[in-house]
């Protein structure tokens, strides 16, 4: 088997600045430090050069691994381990620090759907853009284009602006782009994760396509996309590569590990690196109790509230959440929106910080393990921004509603459910 | 694990450095479908796109002739004064846009850019197109202007193509330095504007560089825009108007120096572009 990806000592560093509220500098920002510090010099010449406001991070180190030709490697790991660096790499979008990585053949990364797509053209105009972007020639695209067009479903939408498009129709289009593609090399990050599991399975199947000779590199938090997928996957853990090899090993490793570090509340100090669209940016978000207070064990008759605290950036911006939640194996159990909460929800908000309460009632969850996701979107759900694998936390089981039964219950929830038994025809059997 | 190194694409730190000509060649089309987007959507959003492509230059023009020509009585070198100012708006317009274009290029496609790889300098230089295509527009109005007050410009008129890769050249240059700053410092963006307003007044173009007095002429001339807005005047106004060549060397020169530190200092910085947008 030939070698087609070959990665050595790839390491990435990150200057973590902790004063700034923003990953870019202001100049007047520059400048002003520039006078304090020659102010500064000035009256104390001899300051100790140490700077506590700087720091490194290195979102990757001394990573290594060997892909061969026709290889799908489904990239797992926490939120941080990571994957979108290494990605990001393999892409070219960032130069690695230090280290190598030598790759045979064409790639293609999908690391989002439809970029560059520009919602007042139509959606002809945005294949060919979407095209180039991608790489292809003005001449591949053109020979392509029915057949890009046939996957995607939009034949009767060709020439609506896309910003007419549904979201479905959207993803479908963007994808159907990116498939066509042809790679030797495909990379895709997550982008699997929206559209209708019909789509789903058809873009799995062209993904799967000349399988012999494609290398696929996914990310997912969806376990079993990535067991349906992939054959080897590639376990990332702070930077490092923890483990490679079988799918079903690596997962079984990943899920093992989970199991000791659940994670009942999250918060970012340095909103620069919170997750974040142009108008909010999420703060912490955390597990309670009732009376509001943090949570240290969860039982399934414990009632959850889910603390969401986010920070309204542009004045008047109307800033809605979604909450996501998974089982352990990547199964979505439910989401919610809050707009059914008549305080703020779809009204213009002041720049300041708001915390939203999602409310889970007790007796609802099965015992397991959970995760939750998050999705903070802008005024009709514009600018979404998700973020994934927030919180993970272990529900215990309690013995309110077991009753006489001690065995397991299958399922993602369990809940107390009304029950109501009545004898019928009991004349019949009184006369017994 | 040996035969991958040959013919392999290696990643590494500053790889994409070594091979920067080959890699934007490979990617050329992707420059012509990015500037071709920009057009199309600024004139397929409104009847506005036109419109506000005519109108600003005339209106400009109007104004400043009204100024210039009937207040202050600036003498017009013997052309009708709407074509003396509309010769040097042209390519000042050209720049001020290119220069406004430029510089809100990167930051306005940041998801392009930390999502896909191609040379970044692609981004700005593709949306000076957009500029140019207005500037070709003004250029009609302007030959409607010729026509109106029947100028017939002179042999000087085969030069034109020259000056007008001059003012690339500086439009690009000085794009490319403030899309490159406006990345690194976000608050740059408000001085782009300051430049573009303040330069207006200190180039030639509501009166003609010949009313600078003689000893201050080669200062003046530091101004690049100076030497481009001559170079525009000589060709279109045709032998009524001397170019003053000390002056327009030291503009020459200066463009020179913009557009090579420009294409220096953006290729320094744009690797770390994705890091920090």
């Amino acid at each position: 088997m030939t070698s087609v990806i070959v990665a050595e000592n790839l390491s990435k560093k990150y200057i973590i600045d902790h004063q700034r509220k923003e990953r870019y500098t202001a100049l007047r920002d520059v400048l002003a430090d520039g006078a304090k510090r020659a102010v500064s010099k000035w009256f104390r010449p001899r300051t100790e050069r140490d700077d506590p406001e700087h720091e490194e991070f290195w979102a990757l180190r001394d990573v290594g691994f060997e892909i061969h030709q026709g290889d799908r490697v489904g990239i797992i790991g926490r939120n941080g381990a990571g994957k979108s660096t290494l990605l990001k790499i393999l892409s070219r979008i960032t130069e690695p620090t230090s280290g190598k990585v030598s790759i045979k053949g064409h790639v293609a990364s999908l690391l989002e759907v439809g970029t560059g797509f520009h919602p007042e053209l139509t959606g002809r105009e945005n294949i060919y853009l979407n095209g180039a972007i991608l790489g292809m020639s003005k001449a591949d695209i053109a020979a392509k284009f029915d057949e890009i067009v046939t996957f995607a479903e939009v034949e009767k939408f060709l020439d609506t602006p896309v910003k007419r498009y549904s979201s479905g129709m959207y993803v479908r289009l963007a994808f159907a782009v990116a498939a066509h593609l042809d790679p030797e090399i495909f990379i895709v990050d997550e982008v699997l994760a929206v559209g209708d599991a019909q789509f789903q399975k058809k873009c799995m199947g062209k993904m799967r396509e000349r399988h012999e000779e494609r290398t696929i590199l996914f990310v997912s938090h969806n376990l079993n996309a990535v067991r349906a997928l992939c054959n080897k996957a590639l376990l990332m853990e702070n930077g490092k590569v923890a483990a490679f090899g079988d799918t079903v090993e690596i997962i079984e490793k990943y899920m093992e590990g989970l199991d000791e570090q659940g994670e009942m509340s999250r918060e970012w100090p340095d909103a620069s690196y919170a997750p974040q669209n142009s108008i909010s940016a999420l703060s912490k978000v955390s597990l309670c109790d009732a009376s509001g207070g943090p949570l240290q064990e969860t039982f399934t008759n414990t009632q959850l509230n889910i603390q969401i605290r986010f920070v309204v950036k542009v004045p008047g911006s109307t800033v809605g959440i979604t909450l996501i939640l998974y089982d352990s194996q990547g199964n979505c159990v439910f989401s919610s929106i809050n707009n059914n909460d008549s305080e703020w929800y779809g009204k213009p908000m002041p720049i300041g910080t708001y915390v939203t309460t999602c409310q889970i009632p007790k007796n609802y969850f099965n015992d397991g393990w959970f995760s939750i996701s998050i999705n903070m979107f802008g005024k009709n759900y514009s600018e979404p921004k998700i973020e994934n694998d927030i919180l993970r936390f272990h529900i215990q089981d309690s013995s309110e509603i077991r009753g006489d039964y001690h065995g397991e219950y299958c399922g993602c929830v369990r809940p107390c459910l009304g029950w109501d038994t009545q004898a019928l025809n009991n004349k019949g059997l009184r006369g017994l | 694990m040996q035969d991958i190194l040959k013919k392999a694409t290696v990643i590494e730190a500053g790889a994409t450095e070594r091979h920067y000509w080959r890699e934007l060649w490979r990617y050329r089309e992707l420059f012509f479908f990015l500037a071709w987007r920009d057009i199309l959507v600024r004139y397929k959003q409104t009847v506005i796109g036109i419109a506000w492509a005519l109108g600003r230059p005339l209106l400009t023009m109007l104004v400043f002739t009204l100024i210039f020509s009937k207040l202050a009585k600036l003498p017009s070198e013997g052309v009708p004064y709407p074509i003396l100012v509309f010769a040097a708006l042209l390519p000042w317009q050209f720049f001020s846009n290119a220069l406004v274009g430029a510089g809100e290029s990167l930051v306005g496609n940041a998801s392009m850019i930390s999502k896909v790889y191609f040379p970044r300098i692609i981004v700005p230089t593709s949306s000076v197109i957009v500029s140019f295509v207005d500037f070709l527009i003004s250029g009609v109005i302007l030959a409607g202007l010729m026509v109106w007050y029947g100028f017939v410009p002179s042999w000087h008129i085969l030069t034109l193509p020259l000056f007008v890769c001059m003012a690339f050249a500086v439009a690009i240059g000085a794009g490319l330095w403030v899309a490159a700053l406006n990345v690194k410092y976000r608050d740059f963006r408000v001085i782009v504007p300051f430049v573009v307003q303040f330069g207006l007044y200190i180039s030639p173009v509501g009166f003609s560089s010949a009313i600078v007095p003689e000893q201050w002429r080669l200062l003046y001339s530091l101004n690049p825009m100076v030497g481009v807005i001559d170079g525009f005047r000589w060709a279109i106004l045709g032998d009524d108007n001397q170019l003053y060549m000390p002056g327009f060397s030291v503009s020459l020169v200066l463009v020179v120096v913009i557009f090579i530190s420009g294409v220096l200092f953006f290729r320094k910085t744009e690797k770390t572009f994705a890091d920090v947008i």
